[in-house]
Protein backbone atom coordinates (compact mmCIF):
# COMPACT_ATOMS: atom_id res chain seq x y z
CA UNK A 1 0.00 0.00 0.00
CA UNK A 2 2.99 2.83 1.11
CA UNK A 3 4.88 1.28 -1.95
CA UNK A 4 2.30 1.94 -3.97
CA UNK A 5 1.90 5.43 -3.07
CA UNK A 6 5.58 6.38 -2.72
CA UNK A 7 5.25 4.84 -6.33
CA UNK A 8 2.57 7.27 -7.52
CA UNK A 9 3.84 10.16 -5.97
CA UNK A 10 7.18 9.75 -7.83
CA UNK A 11 5.76 8.92 -10.76
CA UNK A 12 3.42 12.65 -10.28
CA UNK A 13 6.43 14.39 -9.49
CA UNK A 14 8.72 13.40 -12.89
CA UNK A 15 5.54 14.44 -14.76
CA UNK A 16 5.09 17.43 -13.20
CA UNK A 17 8.84 18.09 -13.85
CA UNK A 18 8.35 16.97 -17.57
CA UNK A 19 5.50 19.17 -17.91
CA UNK A 20 6.92 22.40 -16.47
CA UNK A 21 9.78 21.76 -18.77
CA UNK A 22 7.93 21.54 -22.22
CA UNK A 23 5.63 24.58 -20.49
CA UNK A 24 9.17 26.91 -20.59
CA UNK A 25 10.61 25.22 -23.41
CA UNK A 26 6.97 26.13 -25.50
CA UNK A 27 7.17 29.56 -23.60
CA UNK A 28 10.69 30.70 -25.42
CA UNK A 29 9.76 29.31 -28.83
CA UNK A 30 6.27 31.37 -28.86
CA UNK A 31 8.62 34.51 -27.62
CA UNK A 32 11.27 34.08 -30.16
CA UNK A 33 8.49 33.93 -32.61
CA UNK A 34 6.56 36.76 -31.56
CA UNK A 35 10.60 39.04 -31.21
CA UNK A 36 11.62 37.32 -34.40
CA UNK A 37 14.81 36.32 -32.08
CA UNK A 38 14.19 32.77 -33.78
CA UNK A 39 16.12 30.35 -31.88
CA UNK A 40 17.63 32.31 -29.33
CA UNK A 41 14.29 32.20 -27.46
CA UNK A 42 14.81 28.50 -27.58
CA UNK A 43 18.02 27.93 -26.74
CA UNK A 44 17.83 30.44 -23.95
CA UNK A 45 14.31 28.69 -22.67
CA UNK A 46 15.98 24.89 -22.33
CA UNK A 47 18.68 26.69 -20.20
CA UNK A 48 16.48 28.22 -18.17
CA UNK A 49 14.08 25.20 -17.46
CA UNK A 50 16.97 22.80 -16.83
CA UNK A 51 18.12 25.80 -14.44
CA UNK A 52 15.07 26.12 -13.07
CA UNK A 53 13.92 22.16 -12.36
CA UNK A 54 17.33 21.36 -10.86
CA UNK A 55 16.84 24.14 -8.37
CA UNK A 56 13.47 23.62 -7.48
CA UNK A 57 14.27 20.15 -7.45
CA UNK A 58 17.35 20.11 -4.84
CA UNK A 59 16.37 23.59 -3.25
CA UNK A 60 12.40 23.81 -3.39
CA UNK A 61 12.21 22.93 0.45
CA UNK A 62 14.59 25.71 1.09
CA UNK A 63 12.59 27.72 -0.66
CA UNK A 64 9.14 27.31 0.73
CA UNK A 65 10.97 27.19 4.29
CA UNK A 66 11.93 30.84 3.44
CA UNK A 67 8.47 31.88 1.63
CA UNK A 68 7.01 30.79 5.03
CA UNK A 69 9.41 32.26 7.24
CA UNK A 70 10.37 29.50 8.99
CA UNK A 71 13.78 29.05 10.60
CA UNK A 72 15.30 26.06 12.16
CA UNK A 73 15.82 25.39 16.21
CA UNK A 74 18.05 23.58 17.70
CA UNK A 75 17.48 20.83 19.87
CA UNK A 76 18.53 23.20 22.45
CA UNK A 77 15.97 25.85 21.80
CA UNK A 78 12.98 23.62 22.06
CA UNK A 79 14.11 19.58 23.13
CA UNK A 80 10.46 18.93 23.76
CA UNK A 81 9.37 19.77 19.92
CA UNK A 82 12.81 18.06 18.99
CA UNK A 83 11.77 14.86 20.97
CA UNK A 84 8.56 14.65 19.84
CA UNK A 85 9.78 14.82 15.68
CA UNK A 86 12.35 11.76 16.68
CA UNK A 87 10.41 9.62 18.37
CA UNK A 88 7.74 9.22 15.78
CA UNK A 89 10.53 9.23 13.18
CA UNK A 90 11.86 6.32 14.83
CA UNK A 91 7.82 4.77 14.76
CA UNK A 92 7.89 5.42 10.82
CA UNK A 93 11.04 3.97 10.52
CA UNK A 94 12.65 7.51 8.65
CA UNK A 95 15.20 9.29 10.07
CA UNK A 96 14.48 11.99 11.73
CA UNK A 97 13.45 15.48 9.76
CA UNK A 98 14.74 19.08 10.40
CA UNK A 99 12.78 21.06 13.11
CA UNK A 100 11.60 24.34 11.93
CA UNK A 101 9.62 27.20 13.91
CA UNK A 102 7.07 29.85 12.22
CA UNK A 103 6.69 32.45 14.37
CA UNK A 104 2.91 32.74 14.25
CA UNK A 105 0.50 32.63 17.07
CA UNK A 106 -2.33 30.77 14.41
CA UNK A 107 -1.87 26.97 15.27
CA UNK A 108 -0.64 25.13 11.88
CA UNK A 109 1.90 23.00 10.68
CA UNK A 110 3.66 21.30 7.28
CA UNK A 111 5.99 18.89 5.69
CA UNK A 112 8.11 19.57 3.09
CA UNK A 113 11.65 18.28 1.52
CA UNK A 114 12.28 15.67 -1.39
CA UNK A 115 12.71 12.45 -0.06
CA UNK A 116 12.74 11.23 3.48
CA UNK A 117 16.80 11.50 4.32
CA UNK A 118 15.96 15.39 3.35
CA UNK A 119 12.69 16.03 4.77
CA UNK A 120 12.03 19.31 7.35
CA UNK A 121 9.16 19.79 9.11
CA UNK A 122 7.51 23.68 10.11
CA UNK A 123 5.28 24.23 12.99
CA UNK A 124 3.85 27.25 14.34
CA UNK A 125 4.64 28.82 17.90
CA UNK A 126 0.41 28.46 18.48
CA UNK A 127 0.66 25.10 17.91
CA UNK A 128 3.43 24.48 20.57
CA UNK A 129 1.63 26.63 22.80
CA UNK A 130 -1.93 25.70 22.16
CA UNK A 131 -1.87 21.88 21.86
CA UNK A 132 -0.85 19.36 24.84
CA UNK A 133 1.70 16.42 24.08
CA UNK A 134 -0.90 13.86 22.55
CA UNK A 135 -2.03 16.51 20.05
CA UNK A 136 1.19 17.92 19.04
CA UNK A 137 2.58 14.31 18.51
CA UNK A 138 -0.92 13.52 16.36
CA UNK A 139 0.25 16.41 14.29
CA UNK A 140 3.64 15.26 13.82
CA UNK A 141 2.81 11.80 13.03
CA UNK A 142 0.51 13.10 10.29
CA UNK A 143 3.44 15.17 8.84
CA UNK A 144 5.79 11.89 9.15
CA UNK A 145 3.34 10.25 7.14
CA UNK A 146 3.26 12.55 4.23
CA UNK A 147 7.01 12.67 4.47
CA UNK A 148 6.88 8.44 4.55
CA UNK A 149 5.10 8.42 1.47
CA UNK A 150 6.98 10.97 -0.87
CA UNK A 151 3.85 13.44 -0.49
CA UNK A 152 5.82 16.07 0.34
CA UNK A 153 8.24 15.76 -3.17
CA UNK A 154 5.08 16.60 -5.20
CA UNK A 155 3.96 19.12 -3.61
CA UNK A 156 7.25 21.04 -2.57
CA UNK A 157 7.37 20.71 -6.62
CA UNK A 158 3.78 22.30 -7.23
CA UNK A 159 4.61 25.02 -4.70
CA UNK A 160 7.53 26.55 -6.79
CA UNK A 161 6.57 25.50 -10.41
CA UNK A 162 3.30 26.42 -9.94
CA UNK A 163 4.72 29.57 -8.75
CA UNK A 164 7.00 30.28 -11.23
CA UNK A 165 4.70 29.28 -14.53
CA UNK A 166 2.27 31.58 -12.42
CA UNK A 167 5.06 34.43 -12.66
CA UNK A 168 6.28 33.16 -16.06
CA UNK A 169 2.82 33.72 -17.65
CA UNK A 170 1.56 37.07 -15.56
CA UNK A 171 4.87 38.63 -17.10
CA UNK A 172 4.46 37.46 -20.76
CA UNK A 173 1.06 38.53 -20.60
CA UNK A 174 2.17 42.30 -19.80
CA UNK A 175 4.98 42.45 -22.08
CA UNK A 176 2.61 41.40 -24.92
CA UNK A 177 -0.29 43.97 -24.44
CA UNK A 178 1.92 46.64 -23.38
CA UNK A 179 5.39 45.65 -25.49
CA UNK A 180 3.65 45.00 -29.07
CA UNK A 181 1.87 48.06 -29.61
CA UNK A 182 4.80 49.45 -30.55
CA UNK A 183 5.87 47.27 -32.97
CA UNK A 184 2.71 47.07 -34.56
CA UNK A 185 3.06 49.63 -36.83
CA UNK A 186 6.94 48.67 -38.03
CA UNK A 187 5.78 45.03 -38.34
CA UNK A 188 2.25 45.52 -39.24
CA UNK A 189 1.60 42.31 -37.34
CA UNK A 190 2.74 39.58 -39.40
CA UNK A 191 2.27 36.38 -36.85
CA UNK A 192 -1.36 36.39 -35.55
CA UNK A 193 -1.53 33.22 -34.72
CA UNK A 194 1.55 33.43 -32.91
CA UNK A 195 0.02 36.22 -30.82
CA UNK A 196 -3.28 34.08 -30.36
CA UNK A 197 -1.17 31.60 -28.75
CA UNK A 198 0.42 33.54 -26.78
CA UNK A 199 -2.91 35.23 -25.29
CA UNK A 200 -4.33 31.68 -24.88
CA UNK A 201 -0.76 30.34 -23.15
CA UNK A 202 -1.66 32.98 -20.79
CA UNK A 203 -5.07 32.33 -19.76
CA UNK A 204 -4.80 29.23 -19.39
CA UNK A 205 -1.60 28.88 -17.65
CA UNK A 206 -2.72 29.53 -14.19
CA UNK A 207 -6.10 27.82 -14.55
CA UNK A 208 -3.76 24.55 -15.29
CA UNK A 209 -1.31 25.36 -12.45
CA UNK A 210 -4.39 25.45 -10.13
CA UNK A 211 -5.34 22.04 -11.58
CA UNK A 212 -2.34 20.46 -10.59
CA UNK A 213 -2.58 22.22 -7.43
CA UNK A 214 -5.75 20.49 -6.67
CA UNK A 215 -4.77 17.42 -7.88
CA UNK A 216 -2.62 16.80 -4.60
CA UNK A 217 -6.19 14.76 -4.36
CA UNK A 218 -7.96 15.56 -0.79
CA UNK A 219 -7.59 11.66 -0.47
CA UNK A 220 -4.12 12.34 0.46
CA UNK A 221 -5.27 13.64 4.14
CA UNK A 222 -7.43 11.54 5.01
CA UNK A 223 -4.71 8.75 4.46
CA UNK A 224 -2.37 10.58 6.17
CA UNK A 225 -4.25 11.16 8.71
CA UNK A 226 -4.90 7.32 9.33
CA UNK A 227 -1.45 6.54 8.70
CA UNK A 228 -0.69 9.62 11.21
CA UNK A 229 -3.23 7.37 13.76
CA UNK A 230 -1.55 4.07 13.40
CA UNK A 231 1.76 5.47 14.56
CA UNK A 232 0.47 7.03 17.46
CA UNK A 233 -1.96 4.40 18.12
CA UNK A 234 -4.24 7.35 19.05
CA UNK A 235 -6.10 8.86 16.90
CA UNK A 236 -7.57 10.87 19.57
CA UNK A 237 -4.85 12.98 19.83
CA UNK A 238 -5.02 14.06 16.13
CA UNK A 239 -9.14 14.57 16.08
CA UNK A 240 -8.57 16.67 19.16
CA UNK A 241 -5.86 18.28 17.28
CA UNK A 242 -7.87 19.83 14.67
CA UNK A 243 -10.24 20.84 15.99
CA UNK A 244 -8.46 23.61 18.07
CA UNK A 245 -6.98 24.39 14.72
CA UNK A 246 -9.83 24.69 12.69
CA UNK A 247 -11.89 26.06 15.97
CA UNK A 248 -8.41 28.81 16.01
CA UNK A 249 -9.65 32.12 14.43
CA UNK A 250 -6.43 33.55 13.91
CA UNK A 251 -5.36 34.03 10.37
CA UNK A 252 -1.46 32.65 9.81
CA UNK A 253 0.11 35.39 7.87
CA UNK A 254 3.17 33.76 5.93
CA UNK A 255 0.61 31.40 4.09
CA UNK A 256 -0.67 32.42 0.70
CA UNK A 257 -2.35 30.59 -2.12
CA UNK A 258 0.74 28.67 -3.32
CA UNK A 259 1.23 27.71 0.05
CA UNK A 260 -1.77 26.51 1.23
CA UNK A 261 -2.17 22.82 0.14
CA UNK A 262 1.24 22.22 2.21
CA UNK A 263 0.01 22.78 5.58
CA UNK A 264 -2.30 20.41 7.54
CA UNK A 265 -5.35 22.69 7.97
CA UNK A 266 -6.17 25.27 5.39
CA UNK A 267 -4.91 28.35 6.48
CA UNK A 268 -6.70 30.67 4.39
CA UNK A 269 -10.02 30.65 6.61
CA UNK A 270 -12.70 31.85 4.01
CA UNK A 271 -11.75 27.92 2.66
CA UNK A 272 -13.16 26.20 6.04
CA UNK A 273 -16.56 25.91 4.61
CA UNK A 274 -18.30 22.98 5.89
CA UNK A 275 -19.23 22.44 2.06
CA UNK A 276 -16.43 20.51 -0.44
CA UNK A 277 -16.38 23.21 -2.07
CA UNK A 278 -14.09 22.47 -5.64
CA UNK A 279 -11.05 24.73 -5.36
CA UNK A 280 -10.25 23.36 -2.21
CA UNK A 281 -6.98 21.89 -0.94
CA UNK A 282 -8.28 20.40 1.94
CA UNK A 283 -11.55 17.78 2.72
CA UNK A 284 -13.88 19.50 5.01
CA UNK A 285 -11.96 19.56 8.69
CA UNK A 286 -15.55 18.06 10.59
CA UNK A 287 -15.35 14.97 8.47
CA UNK A 288 -11.54 14.39 8.67
CA UNK A 289 -12.03 14.34 12.86
CA UNK A 290 -15.15 12.07 12.17
CA UNK A 291 -13.36 9.59 10.23
CA UNK A 292 -10.53 9.57 13.24
CA UNK A 293 -12.90 9.28 15.84
CA UNK A 294 -14.71 6.53 13.78
CA UNK A 295 -11.38 4.84 14.38
CA UNK A 296 -11.23 2.16 17.18
CA UNK A 297 -8.05 -0.03 16.81
CA UNK A 298 -6.90 1.10 20.60
CA UNK A 299 -9.81 1.15 23.21
CA UNK B 1 15.25 -29.02 -29.60
CA UNK B 2 15.24 -25.56 -29.16
CA UNK B 3 11.90 -25.88 -27.73
CA UNK B 4 12.32 -28.70 -25.39
CA UNK B 5 15.62 -26.90 -24.11
CA UNK B 6 13.45 -23.80 -23.42
CA UNK B 7 11.29 -25.45 -21.86
CA UNK B 8 13.82 -27.44 -19.69
CA UNK B 9 14.99 -23.57 -19.06
CA UNK B 10 11.47 -22.54 -17.81
CA UNK B 11 10.98 -25.83 -15.43
CA UNK B 12 14.19 -24.92 -13.59
CA UNK B 13 14.87 -21.45 -13.90
CA UNK B 14 11.16 -20.44 -12.68
CA UNK B 15 11.31 -22.39 -9.37
CA UNK B 16 14.68 -20.89 -8.85
CA UNK B 17 14.29 -17.10 -9.31
CA UNK B 18 10.75 -17.85 -7.09
CA UNK B 19 13.38 -19.45 -4.47
CA UNK B 20 15.80 -16.61 -4.56
CA UNK B 21 13.29 -13.88 -4.47
CA UNK B 22 11.51 -15.27 -1.19
CA UNK B 23 15.21 -15.79 0.62
CA UNK B 24 16.15 -11.83 -0.71
CA UNK B 25 12.81 -10.93 1.04
CA UNK B 26 13.39 -12.74 4.31
CA UNK B 27 16.96 -11.08 4.31
CA UNK B 28 15.38 -7.31 3.85
CA UNK B 29 12.91 -8.34 6.81
CA UNK B 30 15.74 -9.69 9.13
CA UNK B 31 17.89 -7.14 8.49
CA UNK B 32 14.87 -4.16 8.73
CA UNK B 33 14.23 -6.41 12.31
CA UNK B 34 18.20 -5.80 13.12
CA UNK B 35 17.66 -1.76 12.32
CA UNK B 36 14.32 -1.72 14.84
CA UNK B 37 16.62 -3.24 17.57
CA UNK B 38 18.99 -1.08 16.98
CA UNK B 39 17.43 1.87 17.33
CA UNK B 40 15.43 0.58 20.79
CA UNK B 41 19.03 -0.15 22.20
CA UNK B 42 20.43 3.30 21.17
CA UNK B 43 17.81 4.78 23.21
CA UNK B 44 17.78 2.47 26.17
CA UNK B 45 21.57 2.91 26.25
CA UNK B 46 20.86 7.10 26.39
CA UNK B 47 18.44 7.24 29.01
CA UNK B 48 20.78 4.72 31.16
CA UNK B 49 23.39 7.65 30.75
CA UNK B 50 21.64 10.00 32.16
CA UNK B 51 20.57 7.97 34.84
CA UNK B 52 23.82 8.97 36.96
CA UNK B 53 23.57 12.59 36.22
CA UNK B 54 19.68 12.50 37.09
CA UNK B 55 20.59 10.50 40.51
CA UNK B 56 23.33 13.11 41.78
CA UNK B 57 21.28 15.95 41.04
CA UNK B 58 18.43 14.07 43.01
CA UNK B 59 20.68 13.23 45.61
CA UNK B 60 21.75 17.13 46.39
CA UNK B 61 18.27 17.52 48.04
CA UNK B 62 16.81 14.23 49.01
CA UNK B 63 20.10 12.23 49.96
CA UNK B 64 18.08 10.32 52.40
CA UNK B 65 15.68 8.90 50.06
CA UNK B 66 18.19 5.50 49.91
CA UNK B 67 15.48 2.75 48.82
CA UNK B 68 14.94 4.99 45.65
CA UNK B 69 18.39 5.26 44.83
CA UNK B 70 19.40 1.77 45.45
CA UNK B 71 16.14 0.38 43.38
CA UNK B 72 17.56 2.51 40.44
CA UNK B 73 21.35 1.78 40.87
CA UNK B 74 20.17 -1.98 40.91
CA UNK B 75 17.91 -1.62 37.90
CA UNK B 76 21.23 -0.10 35.89
CA UNK B 77 23.21 -2.98 36.79
CA UNK B 78 21.04 -5.69 35.76
CA UNK B 79 20.36 -3.25 32.45
CA UNK B 80 24.23 -3.31 32.13
CA UNK B 81 24.38 -7.28 32.27
CA UNK B 82 21.51 -7.85 30.00
CA UNK B 83 22.01 -9.99 26.90
CA UNK B 84 18.94 -11.13 25.55
CA UNK B 85 16.17 -9.13 24.02
CA UNK B 86 13.80 -10.82 27.17
CA UNK B 87 16.50 -9.45 29.55
CA UNK B 88 16.77 -6.45 27.89
CA UNK B 89 13.36 -5.96 28.05
CA UNK B 90 13.06 -6.75 31.62
CA UNK B 91 15.96 -4.70 32.16
CA UNK B 92 13.92 -1.78 31.32
CA UNK B 93 10.84 -2.37 32.62
CA UNK B 94 12.43 -2.41 35.95
CA UNK B 95 14.58 0.83 35.51
CA UNK B 96 11.35 2.71 33.82
CA UNK B 97 9.77 1.70 37.19
CA UNK B 98 12.53 2.68 39.33
CA UNK B 99 12.70 6.01 37.71
CA UNK B 100 9.21 6.65 38.14
CA UNK B 101 9.38 6.44 41.63
CA UNK B 102 12.37 8.31 41.46
CA UNK B 103 10.11 11.18 39.87
CA UNK B 104 7.12 10.78 42.81
CA UNK B 105 10.12 11.08 45.09
CA UNK B 106 10.94 14.36 43.59
CA UNK B 107 7.48 16.01 43.70
CA UNK B 108 8.04 16.64 47.38
CA UNK B 109 11.12 18.35 46.80
CA UNK B 110 9.72 21.75 46.00
CA UNK B 111 13.37 23.02 45.72
CA UNK B 112 14.74 19.83 43.24
CA UNK B 113 11.48 20.85 41.07
CA UNK B 114 12.94 24.19 40.29
CA UNK B 115 16.19 22.90 40.11
CA UNK B 116 16.63 24.14 35.78
CA UNK B 117 19.10 20.73 35.63
CA UNK B 118 16.54 18.73 36.93
CA UNK B 119 13.97 20.15 34.70
CA UNK B 120 16.12 19.39 31.65
CA UNK B 121 17.18 16.11 32.78
CA UNK B 122 13.13 15.29 33.48
CA UNK B 123 12.01 16.88 29.67
CA UNK B 124 15.34 14.23 28.19
CA UNK B 125 14.11 11.27 30.21
CA UNK B 126 10.22 12.19 28.83
CA UNK B 127 11.44 12.51 25.48
CA UNK B 128 13.38 8.98 25.61
CA UNK B 129 10.44 7.19 27.10
CA UNK B 130 8.24 8.29 24.34
CA UNK B 131 11.34 7.33 22.29
CA UNK B 132 11.52 3.73 23.46
CA UNK B 133 7.44 3.46 23.39
CA UNK B 134 7.69 4.28 19.55
CA UNK B 135 10.95 2.15 18.64
CA UNK B 136 9.58 -0.74 20.28
CA UNK B 137 6.20 -0.55 18.63
CA UNK B 138 8.40 0.06 15.35
CA UNK B 139 10.16 -3.20 16.08
CA UNK B 140 7.29 -5.32 16.97
CA UNK B 141 5.97 -4.23 13.73
CA UNK B 142 8.62 -5.14 11.79
CA UNK B 143 9.19 -8.73 13.83
CA UNK B 144 5.44 -9.49 13.32
CA UNK B 145 6.06 -9.38 9.54
CA UNK B 146 9.27 -11.16 9.37
CA UNK B 147 7.83 -13.67 11.92
CA UNK B 148 4.55 -14.03 9.27
CA UNK B 149 6.55 -14.65 6.53
CA UNK B 150 8.37 -17.69 8.01
CA UNK B 151 5.23 -19.02 8.93
CA UNK B 152 3.03 -18.26 5.99
CA UNK B 153 3.37 -21.06 2.69
CA UNK B 154 5.47 -20.92 0.56
CA UNK B 155 8.26 -18.61 2.38
CA UNK B 156 7.99 -21.04 5.22
CA UNK B 157 9.91 -23.51 3.55
CA UNK B 158 12.42 -21.30 2.43
CA UNK B 159 12.89 -20.11 5.64
CA UNK B 160 12.98 -23.32 7.50
CA UNK B 161 15.76 -24.48 4.20
CA UNK B 162 17.56 -21.64 4.86
CA UNK B 163 17.34 -21.61 8.70
CA UNK B 164 15.76 -18.09 9.46
CA UNK B 165 14.87 -18.05 12.93
CA UNK B 166 11.66 -16.37 14.48
CA UNK B 167 12.64 -13.32 16.84
CA UNK B 168 11.74 -12.18 20.40
CA UNK B 169 8.67 -9.15 20.77
CA UNK B 170 9.76 -6.76 23.11
CA UNK B 171 6.83 -6.72 25.35
CA UNK B 172 6.44 -4.43 28.68
CA UNK B 173 4.94 -5.86 31.74
CA UNK B 174 0.95 -6.44 30.89
CA UNK B 175 0.33 -2.73 29.64
CA UNK B 176 -2.95 -3.20 31.97
CA UNK B 177 -0.78 -3.97 35.11
CA UNK B 178 1.62 -1.44 35.08
CA UNK B 179 3.20 -0.76 38.86
CA UNK B 180 1.80 1.72 40.80
CA UNK B 181 4.97 4.22 42.20
CA UNK B 182 5.15 3.65 45.81
CA UNK B 183 6.08 6.80 47.40
CA UNK B 184 8.25 7.17 50.26
CA UNK B 185 7.79 9.49 53.09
Amino acid sequence: MIYEQIAENKRKSFLLLVLFFAFIIFLGWVFGEAYNAGETGIILAVALAIIISFVTFFYGDKMVLGISQARPVDPKENPYLYNTIEGLAIAAGVPAPKAYIIDDTAPNAFATGRNPQNSAIAVTTGLLQKMNRLELEGVIAHEMSHIKNYDIRYSTLVVVLVGTVALLSDWMGRSFFYGRGRREGRKGGGNAIILLLALILVILAPIIAKLLQLAISRQKEYLADSSGALLTRYPEGLASALEKISKDTEPLEVANKATAHLYIVNPLLDHRSKLNNLFDTHPPTEDRIKRLRAMSFVK
Amino acid sequence: MFITLLFILIVIGVPILIIIGIYNRLVVLRNRGDNAWHQIDVQLERRADLVPNLVETVKGYAAHERGVFEAVAKARTQWAQAGTVKEKAEASDMLTSALKTLFAVAENYPELKANQNFLMLQEELAGIESKIAYARQFYNDTILSYNNAQQVFPSSIIANMFNFKPREYFEVEGAGKREVPKVGF
